[in-house]
């Protein structure tokens, strides 16, 4: 705890454990998202069930799930006190800046992605999360999934949810890399390729869900 | 050429500013950013009004002095710039341009465009230095540095320390002046004994001050009139993890 409340204390301490609380849940979103690619398997969702079914009795799925809500937690706290403390920083604001010369639209808006990706979070919990959980008697995940994306409003939330969260990772994954100390020249090709998997890929993976389900319902 | 300049007028520290609006007549296109506001201040003096105060010194971009927002950017419209050196081409003729001196937090105003950069000094004496013996000049150059090292740590000591990094960064942080200072000694051999209670320090005095977090925007980078790299940024980060891990 002491390397913890040590790192909080400083400015660059506390942006290495946004970093840091950040690239777990990138890690969490790539296993999410492969367990529930078992969604479009063609068998009327008995292997996405099965899955769905099998996840809560493990134990330590529970433990990592505490944990997660953890890392989860600590993310958007610091998150918020980051952006309010920056934000006294600057007490006069400029009658005129020109941001968009200089820097991208991804970078500026990080606190305003993150907290539509936690209304999402929110939504996405009770829609999903508590029914496989809490709900008593038999649940089908599918037919709970296939049911919520039927309904294109939903499925429209989902998928513009995934387009912000895909604005956040842009610029979240390489800060997070610049943060560390690994974004230099060697190191660039590599900073990108995975950047691209991870802004790119993986929230496409996502929206790919809702629209596939929205289209065959 | 003729331009209307909308400039940010403050009496001093304590003083409510607001912007007034003159009239720069008769400018030349080769006249630099700093000669034209000489012409509206001379105008002003002849009227008997209180001149236009604004930093300025060496004049060829090498002090660091002159800065000031110009159209809604640090230095101006053109990149890797100082004030001094941006001309009145650049402008179109007929153009509005809006002044304000650098705002941040840790930057006050003293007086019109003019703020106190001395949170910068604080920075510096907190451990931007070498109290090594290091020699004469015969001494160092004894010292093997390898010229790819040499170089880049030429590149962070271009930091002329005025400032735009501050001044264009959203959340006011003074990463990359700490950055360019830290990098600048941490690839020299005589940097090394001091490294771990330097980065610290220097960290520790720019939060201190007031200044804020980096968010990685780059837009320091996209305004530094000596064009310093984000890359020093990233050094600075991993000195900061190896002082605190070792």
């Amino acid at each position: 705890m002491g390397i913890l409340s040590g790192l909080y204390s400083s400015s660059v301490g506390k942006k290495i454990l946004m970093g840091t609380t950040g690239l777990f849940l990138c890690i969490y979103l790539v296993v999410h998202l492969a367990g529930n690619l078992l969604l479009f398997k063609n068998d009327n969702g008995e292997s996405f069930n099965a899955y769905a079914e099998l996840l809560p009795s493990l134990t330590i799925i529970r433990i990592i799930e505490i944990v997660l809500f953890a890392i989860f937690a600590g993310h958007i706290v610091l998150g918020t006190i980051f952006w309010t403390s920056n934000r006294k920083k600057r007490p006069k604001k400029y009658e005129v800046n020109k941001q968009s010369e200089n820097s991208s639209i991804f970078s500026r808006t990080m606190f305003l992605t993150g907290s539509i990706v936690f209304i999402f979070l929110v939504v996405h919990m009770r829609q999903f999360w508590g029914p496989s959980r809490f709900a008593t008697g038999e649940v089908s995940m599918y037919h709970l999934v296939k049911t919520a994306f039927a309904n294109p409003l939903y499925a429209m939330f989902y998928i513009i949810a995934m387009a912000l969260l895909a604005f956040h990772l842009r610029h979240g994954f390489q800060s997070a890399l610049q943060t560390f100390g690994v974004s230099n020249q060697k190191y660039a090709l590599m900073v990108k390729v995975l950047g691209i998997i991870f802004w790119l890929v993986i929230p496409a993976g996502f929206a790919a869900m809702p629209l596939f389900f929205l289209l065959n319902s | 050429m003729q331009f209307t300049l909308k400039v940010w007028r403050q009496h001093d520290r304590q003083a409510e500013g607001k912007f007034v609006e003159y009239k720069a007549t008769d400018i030349t296109p080769d006249m630099s950013f700093l000669e034209m506001l000489d012409a509206v201040n001379l105008d002003l003096a002849r009227n008997g009004e209180e001149t236009i105060a604004f930093d300025h010194d060496c004049r060829e971009g090498i002090c660091g002095s002159c800065g000031m927002y110009i159209n809604g950017r640090a230095h101006g419209p053109l990149r890797g710039v100082a004030t001094c050196q941006l001309y009145m081409r650049s402008f179109k003729d007929g153009n509005t341009i809006v002044l304000e001196p650098w705002r941040a937090k840790a930057f006050p105003v003293i007086k019109d465009l003019v703020v106190d950069r001395s949170a910068f000094d604080r920075i510096i004496q907190a451990g931007g230095y070498v109290s090594v013996d290091t020699g004469g000049v015969p001494d160092a150059n004894t010292i093997p540095v390898p010229k790819p090292i040499a170089e880049e740590a030429f590149d962070a000591a271009a930091c002329i320390g005025c400032g735009a990094c501050v001044a264009a960064c959203k959340n006011s942080s003074a990463m990359l002046f700490v950055a360019a200072k830290v990098s600048q000694l941490a690839l020299l051999p005589q940097g090394q004994p001091e490294q771990k209670a330097r980065v610290e320090r220097m960290i520790a005095q720019m939060d201190e001050e007031e200044f804020g977090g980096c968010s990685n925007t780059y837009a320091c980078e996209a305004e530094c009139p000596k064009e310093i790299s984000v890359s020093h940024i990233a050094r600075l980060n991993r000195e900061f993890l190896k002082a605190r891990l070792k």
